[in-house]
C-alpha cells in the first residue's frame, strides 16, 4: 500500500468512527458538532495515551470484518439441523454461540422464520439498529428515512420495490428493532437446493434475505451439487 | 447477564396491553405511531438497564423489564388498506405499559 492509499485507508476507517458514535448517522455530516466533538475526543485519548491509535485500527478492522457470512452461516446450519433450528428459535444466542461464533457485544438476538404463511421483515424506526455482529454494516438504505419511515406503515409496498411480492395470504410481519434486542430472519431453503453443501447454502442467503426485504433464490446457473 | 429488576413483572405472553399516550420530552424509546395503541405480549426479553436514562448518562438501574408486544396493522394506522392479519412487533419497557381495557380497540 503506497502512503497516498494508505492514508485513505486510515480516513475511512475514522469516518466509519465517526458514523457509528454519532446519532445522526443517517444524514452524515462530518463536519457536524458531534462529528468533530468525537474525533477531538479520539485524538486526546490517544495524545494521553489512554487508548492506542492501533487500538482503535483494530477495533475498527474488527467491526469492518464483521459481514453477512457469518449469518448465512447461521441460517444454512438451521435449514440442515432441524434440532439446531429449534434451539436457534428458542434462545437465538445460545445456538448461535454453539456454531463458535465469538459474541461481540451484549445484544441480544431474536431470530424470525418465514414460512409459507408468515413473511419477516426487519426495521429500526428510531435510528439503525442492526444485527451487526451477524450481519455486518447495515446499508444506508436502511438507515434511511425514507425505508424507515414506510416499511412499517406500507410494507408490501417496499417489499414490492425490492422486487418482493407476496400472496395477499402472507402476514406480514414488521420487527420494529427499537429497544434492546436485534433480529435475524431465518429465511426458507428454496427449492432446487437440495443436496447442497452447507457452504454453498450460507452463501446464497445474503443480507437482504436476512433484514427480509427478499428471499433467497437459487441463480438461473445453479452451481454445481458438491 | 440482565442485570435484576427492582420489582417482579406485570405482564405475561397473551396479556393485551396499551402502551401509554404521552409525550414526555427527551430521549424515548417508544415511537410515536405506536403511542396509545394496544397489542398483545408476545413475549418477555429480560431485564435491561433503562435506556431512557442511559442517554443522560445515568446507569440506568434498577433495570426494566421488557416485552415485545405484537400489535395488529389494523389498530395503528388511521387509514390502512392492507389485510387485518399483517402485524407490527416493537418492544416495550414496562414503565410505558398498563392492562388494554377492554373497550379501548
Amino acid at each position: 500500500m503506497n502512503d497516498k492509499a494508505a492514508h485513505q485507508h486510515a480516513e475511512s476507517h475514522t469516518h466509519a468512527l465517526l458514523r457509528w458514535s454519532d446519532d445522526s448517522a443517517h444524514d452524515i455530516d462530518e463536519t457536524a458538532r458531534y462529528p468533530l466533538m468525537t474525533e477531538a475526543i479520539r485524538q486526546i485519548l490517544v495524545e494521553k495515551g489512554i487508548i492506542s491509535a492501533e487500538a482503535v485500527r483494530r477495533l475498527l478492522e474488527q467491526m469492518d470484518a464483521r459481514s453477512d457470512v457469518t449469518g448465512g452461516t447461521i441460517v444454512a446450519r438451521a435449514w440442515v439441523d432441524p434440532a439446531f433450528k429449534e434451539r436457534l428459535l428458542a434462545n437465538a444466542k445460545e445456538a448461535i454461540a454453539e456454531l463458535g461464533i465469538p459474541e461481540v457485544d451484549a445484544t441480544q438476538v431474536i431470530v424470525v422464520e418465514n414460512t409459507e404463511t408468515v413473511h419477516n421483515v426487519v426495521v429500526c424506526t428510531l435510528c439503525s439498529c442492526y444485527p451487526r455482529m451477524v450481519l455486518g454494516m447495515p446499508p444506508e438504505w436502511y438507515k434511511s428515512k425514507a425505508y424507515r419511515s414506510r416499511v412499517v406503515r406500507a410494507p408490501r409496498a417496499v417489499l414490492k420495490e425490492f422486487g418482493t411480492e407476496l400472496a395477499d395470504t402472507v402476514t406480514v410481519r414488521v420487527h420494529d428493532s427499537n429497544a434492546d434486542m436485534r433480529y435475524l430472519v431465518l429465511p426458507m431453503r428454496p427449492p432446487g437446493t437440495e443436496g447442497w453443501s452447507e457452504d454453498a447454502l450460507a452463501h446464497l442467503v445474503t443480507r437482504d434475505c436476512m433484514v427480509g426485504v427478499t428471499v433467497p433464490r437459487v441463480p438461473a446457473q445453479a452451481p454445481a451439487v458438491e | 447477564m440482565s442485570p435484576a429488576a427492582a420489582s417482579p413483572r406485570r405482564f405475561e405472553s397473551g396479556d393485551r396491553v396499551t402502551v401509554a399516550y404521552t409525550h414526555p420530552p427527551g430521549h424515548r424509546r417508544i415511537p410515536y405511531y405506536i403511542r396509545g395503541k394496544s397489542g398483545l405480549v408476545e413475549r418477555y426479553c429480560g431485564a435491561f438497564p433503562n435506556p431512557e436514562e442511559l442517554a443522560y448518562g445515568f446507569d440506568g438501574l434498577p433495570a426494566r423489564h421488557l416485552y415485545r408486544v405484537r400489535f395488529q396493522q389494523i389498530d395503528i394506522w388511521p387509514v390502512y388498506d392492507g389485510k387485518a392479519h399483517n402485524t407490527l412487533d416493537l418492544e416495550v419497557y414496562e414503565h410505558r405499559l398498563s392492562p388494554a381495557k377492554e373497550d379501548a380497540s
